[in-house]
């Protein structure tokens, strides 16, 4: 029986264990925006699970008044597609880093991404191992030095949005760490998506990685170097809203407004429900400016979905009610 | 000389072993099962042993391509596929060259010559025709054409490709051994029926071709006559025909069902364990959720989800599925939850023997993982109590709060025998450690205080939100913990739940003998050799033999120390070089336990045991 949801802060979802990653570490942001995002999504408390693996982003789970699971290092996504089937009527998150989901988790990531089960996946994308201190990660650039790349890395880097669309993504967003505003509307949105969402949060390690995304993310100019995409709203951007983009040929040019006779009708329309992923990973893929918000969203039907309609199909026209009428039927023979 | 002979009665034999044996595409497990599925219906008691290569269609002739399918049918209790043969069927030189040494002299092979040709008597590396120079005088050799004579079976039915026509030699030799047997055709033509119910030509060349060899055996006096199996001594009851991985996945299902949760398996293909998946994909009707995972560790991972969230959960591999799963596993343990993992074992390490049988992951299942992670093992030791013991890992994983792991092995799960139907209502109830209430001061690891099993929570369930993982935990709150004396603390309370275990399962008991000379001691899938080779030689006057064989390895049945003292020597038997021989070492100091162990891919032969037993005991 459905009951109403009783109303939540955010207080609700907070549980009693100390929160112990480093001070002034952008995983404050996505806890609170998080705790902040699900009194607004409409589940009940008891149906939200977090399930993480190993690194300091898995810690998550821990810090949430709801079901949750710190698990192994990389296979979140398979107790959480095991948590969904189970139950359907379940809220499930997956919380991961860049090495949990790309490296140890790398085989699951991408098969999780393809089969469209309704989970959501939080990827802390901070270019560097955390928990370990400070070894290059499958986000490092190549050049960076770390504990594990002294003379620089030379191991080139995934682009998260593009592994996951070229793995079927129909849902993926990108939020700055220091950006709990947003990052909360975009945690709503993944919840409301029917299908795998991913949202990757571009996470600053104050330790190992200081400033990796201070040139994009920081306030004074991320306005420059961001465009936040809205669907339905042209590709607009810039502190005076007058930078925009274009489709050139096979590639996105940045343009201004005003300049060469451009006018706003010129810009591109971003429409995140589009099926073919070719623009979304033009975007994904953009240097400058950075694309973030909800930059694909298209709906498909979830692997649940699939399932169920198969087992309802499968129930209504078999015999089989009890394991007793599959036991005892076909080739049977009495011995008197 | 060739006339038709007189008719008349089937020479009465109490038991008779048969092998049918040819290229891996030639259709010889459909043969053997059909012959073992028909002697079962006609009341006797059987046993059977697929033998057959990991290549799909290994190249034709080939000595290593050889695929095989023997049958044990008798009317006394049968309980392994036997040795030695009183029938081989060669359908080509290289099934004859491997099997020869198998049949007993003077006893009986039938021979397809067309298929010693020049190119096929090269390939399976014979200098000289065996059928013309003289190395099988030993035997009686029927040689039949059979492909010729398919042939010309089949020259009147329409629509068959040369290809079709000479795969369905296979039913010409079915057809022959059923005259000889005297059995019934009915169920094969019925099974054709069924099987081809869209093709109708092809329920014809077969039931046509099928018919061919049964006449030609009655009519060509090649065959003396013909012998009969009578219907074996078997409980009065229900029976089928089941497959050890089949009565596997239907453990599952009465788990499933007589505890109320839906049935989730996470699992990823793997030789011998497969068929369980494809059991259990059959079966949505029941609710069951079978998910084909991207890998073994998201096999194991998905059903470690599903434990959490409330279904009875399993997984389902063979030994490098096993290692894989290992890390998985541990936290499973770690966190306490429901799980069971079938390991079907094949021939290790590494890939090894994929589709031999072996008892060597024993060792890996006990102590296979990292930290002191001890989990319930148990074996099953036949393929028709794979059931039971499918519904005895459910019911202790659900009761205990712990994952078990069930061994079984190529040789059961591939193996068929009668199984007297159990319907779920006839197995023991199973009491899962839900909890739904919210009570005051409630903790995730609150247990019960006799098994220690601790209370299962589950998503959905208001009020009892709480989190679990793999780093030490609280012993009252699970939270997060590394306080010394608590770690030290968690890791006995662990170990000691398993071994309370002990208290719900039965004591082991010995046959033949309580007392005596020589314990035989075995575990798993040996049971059916073991039990054979004991039972004979008793019969044979040794009256002081008895058999211990255990299905409970981890923890070991609480009276194991006091059967081992009533007998004067032990010896272990097992299918690899030692391991519960090293178990029952550490257990129980003070014994002896001699070995005897094989590590062919093959299972234990009855002369082979005989012989070692009576060494020990002479």
């Amino acid at each position: 029986m459905e009951t109403a949801v009783k109303k939540y802060t955010f207080k609700d979802f907070t549980s009693d264990q100390e929160v112990r990653w480093c001070p002034g570490c952008d995983d404050y942001v996505i806890l609170r925006s998080m705790q902040k995002a699900l009194p607004e999504m409409g589940v009940k408390r008891e149906d939200v699970v977090f399930i993480s693996g190993i690194g300091c982003s898995s810690r998550f789970p821990y810090y949430m008044n709801t079901y949750g699971m710190h698990s192994i290092h990389g296979r979140a996504p398979g107790i959480a597609s095991g948590v969904k089937l189970a139950n359907p009527n379940l809220s499930v998150w997956v919380m991961t880093g860049d090495g949990d989901a790309m490296a140890i988790g790398g085989n699951h990531f991408i098969h999780v991404l393809r089969r469209n089960i309704d989970l959501n996946i939080v990827l802390f994308n901070n270019e560097i191992y955390g928990l370990t201190k400070g070894q290059f990660s499958p986000t490092s650039l190549v050049g960076q030095k770390t504990k594990s790349s002294p003379y620089g890395n030379t191991q080139p880097p995934f682009q998260p949005g593009e592994l996951a669309i070229g793995a079927q993504a129909r849902f993926f967003a990108r939020i700055g760490g220091n950006n709990p505003k947003d990052m909360t509307q975009i945690f709503i949105e993944a919840q409301k998506f029917k299908g795998t969402s991913l949202i990757e949060v571009l996470q600053n390690c104050v330790i190992f990685n200081d400033g990796c995304f201070t040139n994009i993310t920081d306030k004074a100019v991320k306005e420059d170097k961001q465009i936040y995409l809205e669907h339905g709203k042209p590709m607009i951007f810039g502190k005076e809203k007058d930078k925009g983009l274009i489709l050139n040929g096979l590639k996105l040019e940045v343009v201004t407004i005003g300049e060469n006779g451009i006018t706003q009708e010129d810009l591109l329309v971003h429409n995140a429900k589009e099926q073919d992923p070719t623009l979304h990973q033009m975007l994904v893929r953009l240097e400058y400016p950075v694309a973030t918000g909800v930059i694909r969203s298209f709906n498909d039907v979830t692997l649940e979905e699939r399932e169920d309609a198969l087992t309802a199909q499968v129930k209504a026209n078999s015999k089989f009610k009890k394991t007793d009428d599959l036991f005892f039927s076909g080739e049977t023979y009495e011995v008197k | 000389m060739i006339t038709a002979k007189t008719k008349q009665q089937p020479e009465v034999l109490e038991a008779v072993i048969i092998r049918f044996v040819g290229d891996s595409g030639d259709g010889m497990q459909l043969t053997g099962t059909q012959f073992s599925d028909t002697s079962a219906m006609f009341g006797n008691d059987i046993a059977t042993f697929p033998n057959y290569p990991s290549e799909i269609r290994a190249p034709q002739g080939s000595l290593y391509g050889v695929s095989g399918f023997q049958v044990h049918i008798g009317s006394v209790e049968v309980s392994t596929p036997g040795d030695n043969l009183d029938l081989l069927v060669a359908m080509n030189p290289a099934g004859l060259k491997t099997n020869l040494h198998a049949v007993k002299p003077g006893h009986t092979i039938i021979v397809d010559t067309d298929s010693f040709t020049k190119k096929n008597l090269e390939k399976a590396q014979y200098e000289t025709n065996p059928l013309e120079d003289g190395s099988l005088e030993n035997y009686r050799v029927i040689e039949v054409a059979m492909t010729s004579l398919t042939k010309e079976a089949l020259k009147s039915v329409e629509g068959l490709d040369n290809k079709s026509i000479t795969r369905s030699k296979n039913m010409f030799a079915l057809g022959m051994v059923y005259w000889m047997y005297d059995r019934s055709r009915e169920h094969t033509i019925d099974f054709f029926n069924k099987k081809f119910k869209t093709k109708p030509h092809i329920i014809e060349a077969n039931t046509k071709v099928l018919n061919a060899g049964f006449y030609f055996a009655e009519t060509l006096e090649l065959i003396p006559n013909a012998y009969t199996i009578s219907p074996a001594k078997m409980r009065p009851g229900t029976y089928r025909i089941i497959m050890g991985n089949t009565a596997t996945a239907w453990g599952f299902l009465a788990a499933a069902e007589n505890s109320g949760l839906e049935l989730f398996l996470g699992s990823y293909p793997i030789t011998p364990a497969t068929d369980i998946l494809h059991e259990l994909v059959k079966h949505k009707h029941f609710g069951v959720k079978a998910f084909q995972a991207e890998d073994e560790i998201a096999g194991i991972t998905s059903a470690v989800g599903a434990a959490f969230a409330g279904d009875l959960a399993i997984t389902t591999t063979s030994g490098p599925g096993l290692a894989l799963k290992g890390e998985a596993l541990g936290l499973a343990m770690m966190i306490e939850l429901p799980l069971v993992v079938v390991n079907v074992q094949r021939g290790g390490p590494s890939t090894g023997l994929p589709t031999k049988t072996e008892q060597s992951d024993l060792l890996q299942a006990l102590y296979g993982r990292n930290g002191e992670s001890p989990v319930i093992v148990i074996a099953a030791s036949t393929p028709a109590n794979c059931f039971d013991y499918s519904y005895e890992a459910a019911k202790l994983a659900l009761e205990h709060m712990t994952p078990v792991i069930l061994l079984t092995d190529g040789y059961i799960a591939n193996g068929s025998a009668p199984w007297k139907i159990k319907s779920a209502k006839e197995m023991s109830t199973i009491k899962t450690n839900i909890v739904n209430e919210v009570k005051d001061n409630w903790n995730p690891y609150d247990r019960d205080e006799n098994t220690l099993a601790r209370n299962w929570a589950i998503p959905g369930t208001a009020g009892l939100e709480h989190r679990v993982g793999g780093l030490e935990k609280d012993k009252v709150t699970g939270n997060v913990s590394y306080v010394p004396e608590n770690h030290e603390y968690m890791t006995h309370i662990r170990a000691e739940k398993v071994k309370r275990v002990q208290n719900y399962i039965p004591d082991i008991k010995t046959e033949f003998a309580e007392t005596g000379d020589l314990l035989v001691i075995g575990w798993g899938g040996t049971y059916g050799s073991l039990h054979s080779a004991v039972k004979q030689i008793n019969e044979e006057g040794y009256k002081n033999i008895g058999l211990a064989h255990f299905n409970y390895i981890n923890p070991l049945p609480k009276n194991t120390e006091e059967i081992l003292t009533k007998f004067k020597k032990i010896i272990v038997c097992e299918l690899n070089s030692g391991q519960f021989s090293k178990v029952l070492n550490i257990n129980f100091n003070g014994f002896e336990f001699k070995q005897f162990n094989k590590v062919q891919g093959l299972p234990f032969g009855n002369t082979e045991l005989i012989q070692k037993f009576k060494q020990l005991v002479d």
